[in-house]
């Protein structure tokens, strides 16, 4: 048995463990990915596209941390789009298709070219702590490999089942294998696991598409990227195509309902609602007779089409009938079939707000195997994971975001706090901060954060600084700069605009704050300079417009805070304090929530518990004073003697 | 310093005086807001710490609500430790809610049960050996709170009130499932929504509105009138709505087998019940049974039990007299007016005990001041309590129904200004968190359960 010796060991290569193993990586530690094929690097084994609402903000804050989804997706690209434009600033978000390939070999280039980082194709079969300290993995081949921190990113390999209609065997997302060994293992450990179902629709291979009945939807023809740091250059840009399920789809579906796997009670995981099987649709929706169907292409070198919303575990001949009765698809040739997969998670509830889990210290857990869905989420966790194990490494405080600050903050209290019955995915809807938490302002946000934390480097730095000093500077001019009535350019706006004529002298900001006027004309009617960065003018349009709503989030934000700032301590024994409810009392030693806030967010736990809970802190914190101040007197009195 | 609260402190024993107390960062800048002092008077800010001031509290429209004596604390040297305004209403408890709703509308927060001696606690004003005492105290005062919370929710208005949740819980989930699935759920039917809205809102102000009347939830003293057919129960409660200006109308479309009917008596609220029917039938307790008798005295803090001097005491009386037992009575000897009197000193005193003897004429407007300061001596002396908690409970919702009508208000602003559905969507989500507080649920996951309810999604 070989010994090695390593600071972050990261197991699996997904997303969440490209991330995190980057990152530890990048911050200075020696670093071990081990992962089951590195052909699998980076592996999407589902949708071919990235972003969306919540996602896209999910990957720009990624970036503007110094991860690496945003830079990899913009390699990958073969379409972008930004979805939302007329739902708001707050809720605008792009979304590209992938070629997978590509995605993958990028991912892998940049792995193989990181400094302090080593890969390792291995299965891993065991953990081993020694007295709640993380240690070493031990692989198939037994190998012993030391660390100092795990961070555990399997996805949706533990005991992963796929299933086809009747069928069903052992194994992870197509074509890898299952990891079985390491589910058993975290279960000895101590950990509760949980099972999730997921599914994926089958491949079609374009030439067999009938084009011309299904409708195109191209990509927007503006320069979209993910990353701050991506060129700013426009891409060539392939078609999506959209088509709709018929009541004959339908029909062959419920005509073998009883051949799916969910109905015959074959697939025991729960589900996700907002991803569900076709089958489940049909059913579930019974009153509508048509679905929307897109087909993505997968690659520009492939011939795989991604049916998108056809996810199914239907057996292969009713898949087949399923599709060709769809307009498009009726000489669809299938590559390769939908399945659904089960596979194993570590229930959240589990972890601290870094993603290690309180069980096993150093040993850190992201991605789907925490019970999420979507590489995104995965992405996310990966890099805060990263981040937290190199940081507990070099002995330095943990970096937790606030739901305050991000959604990636959001979706880790999410899962910490509230526990999850099915796949978690994030949504927007599930931040209560949603105007401050945009895509667009992702940098300003958090690539201060990225700094000092060692992930951004020094130019990006200085690009940040010197556009915050920029906004700030072009907000001033634009709230001091008085516009006189008579203003000839501003007259003949308003005018084209069926504005009346100015009565009193207003500022730049004012003005633009009117409804009927963008931050475009000021540009044109010479109020804006033209140098000014559309990024930079974009962003002071929505401070501007946006003001009163944005004013009144940071008000709530600060109230926010103020109880995230309350930190309950690590060891407080819950059967101690009295006045608790009974329900809460459970719910708050499962959870162990280490602010009041988080402690309010608990479910079942009431203000009046929450109340309590801050004497007994109050309590407790006087009497230790107590103590110690006592001590002190005892120490003078001995010293004097 | 925490955030300001507001709350009515303990009201009880002293003579007519309510308390609203104000503590935390802004309690005096905010309190000046509604504060008219007296011609000549200073301002709160310009007040010195530990002086008070006497003046009027305004509402909105400049109308004055009281005439009040405010103190101001300044932190440290109050009982939370920060700045402290108190209230002194003379008007008693109505009045001091209005002027705790006043100052709830200039953005202060409805104090949580016992946040006061929590935060007196905190900040060290109360030493370590009385941490026991505080929990219990938030404890028992929730429990209660929530006991009546729970039993006015089960009511008529609470389901109203679910009502209208569970319609803004669709509202948002249109709005959210159009923001997070775009291409599945397609834009929000702008005017639809509008239109939602602007009924919700209505309904809201309906709510609001009754619920202000004092009539929805249970407040104040609950006084009941017994007595067997004829004695002139009716006739008593008609003159005692008649000189004390019912607070409250009859509400339509709220049903209930009991006629309550408000009634301001100095100040103090009470509330005096009648059961059903006892106007038409001419023998209560066959008609409505001995149960739904029992049943209502159980819940009065005080009964007027009247006889009828002419008829004398029969043994129906003493029935009545035997389902009274422990409960703070009045004794009215009604029909003092006729000539023949049939009950004599001694029968009371042997028959009816301690309990005190009012000989009156409902019909001469005789004996019924005597009436009301009987009933008052029983607040003030405390043996009965005007429930203070139940006025708080009953504030606490009315005071998340109005957040929730500002937040409609403010939406329904939005869509006119044609604002983008984020900006929207804040202010729907204001209105259902308000109205989570009333009910004392997160709705936030009941909003995206019923996304995935409503909509295919999953593309
Ligand atoms: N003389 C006289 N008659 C009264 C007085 N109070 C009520 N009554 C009469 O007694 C009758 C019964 O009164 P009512 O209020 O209906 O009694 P209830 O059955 O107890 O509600 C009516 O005819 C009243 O007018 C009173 O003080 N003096």
């Amino acid at each position: 048995m070989e010994s090695h010796d390593y600071e972050v060991i990261v197991v699996g290569a997904g997303h969440a463990g490209c991330e995190a193993a980057l990152a530890a990586a990048r911050m200075g530690c020696k670093t071990l990915l081990i992962t089951l094929s590195l052909d699998g690097i980076a592996l999407m084994p589902c949708n071919p596209s990235i972003g969306g609402p919540a996602k896209a903000q999910l990957v720009r804050e990624i970036d503007a941390l110094g991860g690496e989804m945003g830079i990899n997706i913009d390699k990958a690209r073969i379409q972008i789009r930004m979805l939302n434009t007329g739902r708001g600033p707050a809720v605008q978000a792009m979304r590209a298709q992938a070629d997978k390939e590509v995605y993958q070999k990028e991912m892998t280039r940049t792995l193989l070219a990181q400094e302090n980082l080593e890969l390792l194709e291995a299965e891993v079969e065991r953990i081993e702590a020694d007295s709640g300290q993380v240690e070493a993995v031990v692989t198939d081949s037994g190998d012993r490999y030391r660390t100092k921190a795990l961070v555990l990113t399997t996805g949706t390999y533990l005991k992963g089942r796929i299933i086809i209609g009747d069928i069903s065997y052992e194994g992870g997302p197509h074509p890898l294998p299952a990891a079985t060994k390491l589910s058993e293992n975290l279960r000895e450990l101590g950990f509760a696991m949980g099972r999730h179902k997921t599914g994926t629709p089958p491949r079609v291979a374009r030439e067999s598409i009938d084009f011309t009945r299904t409708e195109e939807q191209p990509g927007d023809d503006r320069i979209l990227n993910f990353s701050y740091m991506s060129p700013k250059k426009k891409k060539p840009q392939v078609s999506c195509w959209l088509t709709h399920s018929t009541p004959r789809t339908h029909e062959i579906v419920m005509q073998n309902i009883h051949r799916s796997p969910l109905y015959t009670g074959v697939i025991k995981g729960t589900g996700t609602r907002y991803c569900p099987s076709f089958e489940d649709k049909v059913v579930q929706f019974a009153d509508k007779d048509s679905h929307q169907i897109f087909i993505e292409p997968e690659g520009l070198h492939t011939d795989e089409m991604y049916i998108q919303g056809m996810n199914t575990s239907l057996p292969e001949d009713v898949q087949l009938a399923v599709l060709h009765s769809i307009p498009g698809l009726e000489n669809a040739r299938v590559l390769k079939r939908g399945y659904a997969i089960e596979y194993d998670y570590v229930v959240p509830s589990q972890l601290r707000l870094t993603l290690e889990t309180r069980e096993i210290h150093g040993l850190f857990t992201a991605g789907q195997v925490n019970g999420t869905s979507g590489y995104e989420e995965a992405a996310a966790q990966g890099l805060i994971a990263g981040i937290n194990a190199a940081r507990q490494v070099k002995g330095q405080e943990p970096f937790i975001l606030k739901r305050s600050e991000a959604f990636t903050g959001v979706m880790i209290d999410d899962l910490t706090t509230k526990g999850i019955n099915e796949p978690y995915r994030l949504l927007t809807s599930r931040a209560e901060y949603r105007l401050l938490l945009r895509q667009d302002n992702a940098d300003l946000r958090l690539t201060r954060m990225g700094y000092q934390l060692g992930l951004v480097k020094e130019d990006r730095f200085r690009r940040l600084q010197q556009k915050v000093e920029k906004m700030a500077e072009v907000r001033q001019e634009m709230e001091e700069y008085r516009i006189k009535p008579g203003h000839p350019e501003v007259e003949a706006l308003l005018a084209e605009r069926d504005q009346g004529r100015l009565r009193d002298a207003v500022t730049i900001w004012e003005l633009l704050r009117r409804p009927e006027i963008g931050m475009d004309d000021l540009v044109q009617a010479g109020l804006v300079s033209e140098e000014v960065e559309e990024e930079i003018r974009s962003q002071l349009e929505i401070e501007c417009k946006y003001e009163g709503y944005i004013k009144k989030q940071v008000e709530q934000v600060e109230r926010f805070e103020r109880m995230e700032a309350k930190r309950i301590p690590e060891g407080i024994d819950y059967d101690e304090v009295p006045g608790l409810s009974n329900e809460s009392r459970v719910k708050l030693k499962e959870v162990r929530p280490e602010s009041i806030g988080q402690a309010s967010r608990t479910p079942g736990v009431s203000v009046a518990d929450v109340n309590v809970l801050l004497i007994y802190l109050e309590k407790k914190r006087r009497s230790s004073e107590h103590e110690r101040g006592f001590a002190e007197v005892q120490g003078t009195a001995a010293g004097r003697e | 310093m925490e955030d300001t609260i507001a709350a009515i402190a303990t009201p009880s024993g002293e003579g007519g005086i309510a308390i609203v107390r104000v503590s935390g960062e802004n309690a005096i800048e905010l309190v000046d807001k509604i504060f008219l002092p007296v011609a000549g008077g200073r301002s709160l800010q310009e007040r010195a710490g530990y002086s008070m001031g006497l003046g009027w509290v305004l509402d909105r429209e400049g109308q004055k609500v009281d005439e009040v004596l405010v103190s101001v604390m300044r932190g440290p040297r109050s009982y939370t430790t920060e700045d402290v305004v108190e209230i002194n209403c003379h008007g008693g408890l109505l009045p001091a809610r209005r002027c705790l709703e006043e100052v709830l509308h200039r953005g202060v927060r409805l104090a949580e049960p016992g946040e006061f001696t929590r935060r007196a606690f905190i900040n060290g004003r109360l030493d370590l050996s009385q941490a026991e005492a505080v929990i219990d105290v938030i404890r028992s005062r929730t429990d209660k709170g929530m006991r009546i919370a729970l039993r006015q929710l089960e009511g008529g208005p609470g389901r109203k009130l679910r009502e209208i949740e569970e319609r803004l819980i669709g509202i948002n989930a249109r709005i959210e499932a159009s923001i997070d699935f775009p291409e599945e759920v397609g834009d929000v039917d702008e005017e639809a929504a509008a239109r939602e809205l602007l009924e919700v809102g209505r309904e809201l102000e309906q709510i609001l509105d009754v619920s202000r009347r004092g009539r929805i939830y249970r407040q104040g003293i609950k006084v009941v009138i017994a007595g067997k057919p004829n004695v002139g129960k009716s006739s008593l409660l008609n003159a005692l709505l008649q000189e004390n200006k019912a607070i409250v109308t009859d509400i339509p479309g709220t049903t209930r087998d009991v006629v309550e009917d408000y009634l301001n008596i100095r100040g103090i609220p009470v509330r005096v019940m009648d059961t059903a029917g006892w106007r038409e039938t001419k023998d209560v307790v066959e008609k409505i049974g001995v149960e739904r008798t029992r049943e209502v005295i159980a819940e009065a803090d005080v009964v007027i039990v009247v006889l009828d001097v002419g008829a004398g005491i029969s043994q129906e009386d003493l029935d009545i007299r035997d389902l009274l037992a422990g409960k703070k009575t009045i004794v009215l000897v009604n029909k003092e007016d006729l000539p023949e009197k049939r009950i004599t000193t001694q029968e009371l005193e042997e028959m009816f005990g301690d309990w005190p003897v009012i000989r009156g004429s409902v019909k001469e407007d005789m004996g019924l001041e005597e009436l009301e300061q009987a009933i008052e001596k029983l607040v003030l002396r405390g043996e009965v309590q005007a429930d203070d908690m139940e006025m708080m409970v009953n504030l606490r919702h009315e005071e998340a129904l109005h957040q929730a009508k500002v937040h409609m208000e403010a939406a329904k602003m939005a869509l006119e200004a044609d604002l983008s559905l984020d900006c929207l969507a804040v202010d729907v989500w204001g209105a259902l968190e308000a109205l989570g507080e009333a009910t004392g649920r997160n709705l936030r996951e009941d909003v995206i359960d019923r996304i995935f309810e409503e909509f295919c999604i999953g593309k």
